[in-house]
């Protein structure tokens, strides 16, 4: 059976006085790719960040409720979230690299967590670029400008950094919805490889793309998890009246 | 459809105020050329007289026997704007970074406006309270601490004020460049595990170093040609600058003599000089700080 890795309980989430999660009890298996999808505004950007305490360098935003890594809930007081993102890794919506070369893009991560010499971080940033399917396009301009890359090399060069500091868990929010469908399909290929040793969780707004890469499926709606299941059990057979709507398209 | 006159006459209103405002531009820069101009043609008189390496490098002033070195004031002026710059730099930096990455939303709108309060404050009001202040704070404190004796009326309590004096510019303009930054790259960052103070060094500092390099440039424009504050506490003496020693600056050259102008056509003359100098070291300035951010953001491909 699955191992479960990510487990949320009763989480609820508001910004300002407006509540944006909304009792959010899921459970994301190890190893496996995991997308959210819904309408939006849904809150699927907002519960992805709970994952790696992004949320908390919003001003006004207030989390009740638990996240447990394996046994240990990172929303416990006391917990640091600087330490908890040094294992998770999140690639964005839009690329965004760093104005710096390729190789200190890669490199950033493993420096700040302390990684100096140079035949380690040559070695790092060699790994990711190859892990992120980006390797034999940028070997021979390791020191010019990201800036300087395409919209989908760079979105891979994004891949390739979170993927440098070695994290358990990636998260990805839309990391396809600008780029072209040639692009799209090499990420899509890679999320295929990454599930071997990473477990990731994607937010996406292609149901096509949720049904043919992921493992399970959450489907939101208005802060709400409606159903969270096997993506093929989703797909073919949802339990939910508003999950058949919005996967069928008829939705109001 | 619109009835074909009022259309026409739109189209003539739109053309004349066009026209209009174009002349007006052009207008304002002929008046700096002719400003330029006016300064250079004044200062013939002495420049027909003396050289230009003479005039700068010599220390002697006393228009009276018809000596115009402008050595003592020329370095009173780097040196106030120096002391000026090494305070106001860092300072005005880490209070935008503050501001910008720190400070929680109401923090940073009540701290922003004030600080747009203080750019409009004028420069006399700052050169009140610099004597109500740094003089005395000069005269009995940190005098007597390094072991000098002075009045306060000095080139170190220019520089302190003319500090003061920047940090509205200084701090708006980089706490402008910081925030000119997509919320993007600082998720990056920190999703990374980077905390708040590597991801202002590391990644801000880098992308909004262009903006933050021309505000400095512009901060020491401002200082640089500052009058009326340092007029009051400088001193008023034309010898080389010291640090605790009353001292001059161009600007504070031309009000303090600015009385006596009339008299004598030479000093009028070495006086419209000072201002030219003034007119074009600034103007470089601003130049470069433009030229600089638009030079780095195109090689850094920001
Ligand atoms: N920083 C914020 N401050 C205030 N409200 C926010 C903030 N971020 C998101 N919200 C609100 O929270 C709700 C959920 O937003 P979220 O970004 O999680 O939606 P989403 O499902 O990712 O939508 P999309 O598919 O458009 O990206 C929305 O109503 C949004 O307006
Ligand atoms: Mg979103």
């Amino acid at each position: 059976m699955k191992d479960i890795l990510i487990r949320t309980e009763n989480l609820n989430l508001w910004y300002g006085d407006k509540q944006a999660l909304i009792d959010i009890t899921m459970e994301v298996p190890g190893n496996m790719i995991t997308a959210l999808i819904g309408p939006s505004g849904c809150g699927k950007s907002t519960l992805l960040r709970c994952f790696n305490r992004m949320n908390d360098i919003i001003d006004d935003c207030r989390i009740e409720g638990s996240v447990f890594f394996g046994e240990r809930n990172i929303y416990e007081q006391g917990i640091d979230p600087v330490e908890i993102r040094k294992n998770v890794g999140m690639v964005f919506q839009k690329p965004n690299p760093f104005p710096k070369s390729v190789y200190d893009n890669v490199a950033y991560g493993p420096r700040v967590q302390g990684i100096e010499a140079k035949k380690n971080l040559d070695r790092i940033v060699e790994q990711s670029l190859h892990d992120a399917a980006l390797w034999d396009e940028v070997s021979d301009r390791l020191q010019e400008s990201a800036m300087g890359l395409s919209g989908g090399q760079q979105q891979r060069l994004c891949i390739a950094r979170a993927l440098a500091i070695q994290p358990e868990v990636i998260l990805m929010d839309e990391p396809c919805s600008s780029l072209d469908p040639i692009a799209t399909a090499k990420i899509e290929d890679l999320m295929g490889e990454l599930k071997k040793n990473y477990t990731v969780i994607i937010v996406t707004h292609n149901m096509q793309q949720a049904a043919r890469v992921s493992d399970y499926t959450g489907f939101m709606y208005l802060g709400k998890l409606i159903e969270f299941g096997e993506t093929k059990q989703i797909f073919e057979s949802p339990q939910e009246q508003l999950t058949e709507n919005y996967i069928t398209g008829r939705f109001g | 459809m619109m009835p074909r006159d009022a259309a026409g006459l739109r189209m003539r209103k739109e053309a004349v105020s066009s026209r209009g405002m174009q002349a007006l531009a052009l207008g304002i820069s002929v008046l700096f050329l002719v400003m330029l101009l006016l300064l250079l043609a004044k200062s013939r008189p002495l420049l027909s007289g003396y050289s230009l390496t003479e005039v700068l490098l010599s220390s002697h002033w006393d228009p009276a026997r018809g000596q115009f070195g402008f050595a003592p004031v020329i370095l009173g002026t780097f040196y106030v704007t120096f002391i000026a710059m090494l305070i106001a730099v860092p300072v005005s930096l880490l209070c935008a970074v503050y501001l910008s990455e720190y400070a929680p939303g109401r923090v940073r709108r009540m701290f922003s406006s004030f600080i747009g309060v203080l750019a409009g404050i004028p420069s006399v009001v700052f050169g009140i309270c610099a004597l109500l202040v740094f003089v005395p704070l000069v005269a009995d404190y940190i005098g007597p601490w390094v072991g000098v004796e002075t009045t306060g009326l000095c080139i170190l309590t220019a520089g302190l004020i003319l500090a003061v004096m920047v940090f509205p510019i200084a701090i708006s303009l980089s706490y402008e460049s910081l925030q000119a930054l997509p919320i993007e790259l600082r998720e990056a960052s920190l999703s990374m595990g980077a905390t708040r103070w590597e991801t202002t060094r590391k990644v801000l500092f880098k992308a909004a170093g262009p903006g933050m390099l021309s505000a400095i440039l512009l901060g020491f424009g401002r200082a640089f040609g500052e009058t009326m504050a340092v007029a009051m506490v400088v001193g008023g003496k034309n010898q080389m600058p010291s640090l605790f020693a009353a001292g001059q600056t161009l600007p504070s050259l031309i009000v303090s003599s600015v009385g006596e102008m009339m008299s004598l056509p030479l000093e009028q003359s070495a006086l419209v000089f000072v201002a030219l100098f003034l007119f074009v070291v600034v103007t470089v300035f601003n130049l470069l700080a433009r030229w600089v951010e638009k030079r780095l953001q195109a090689r850094w491909k920001i």
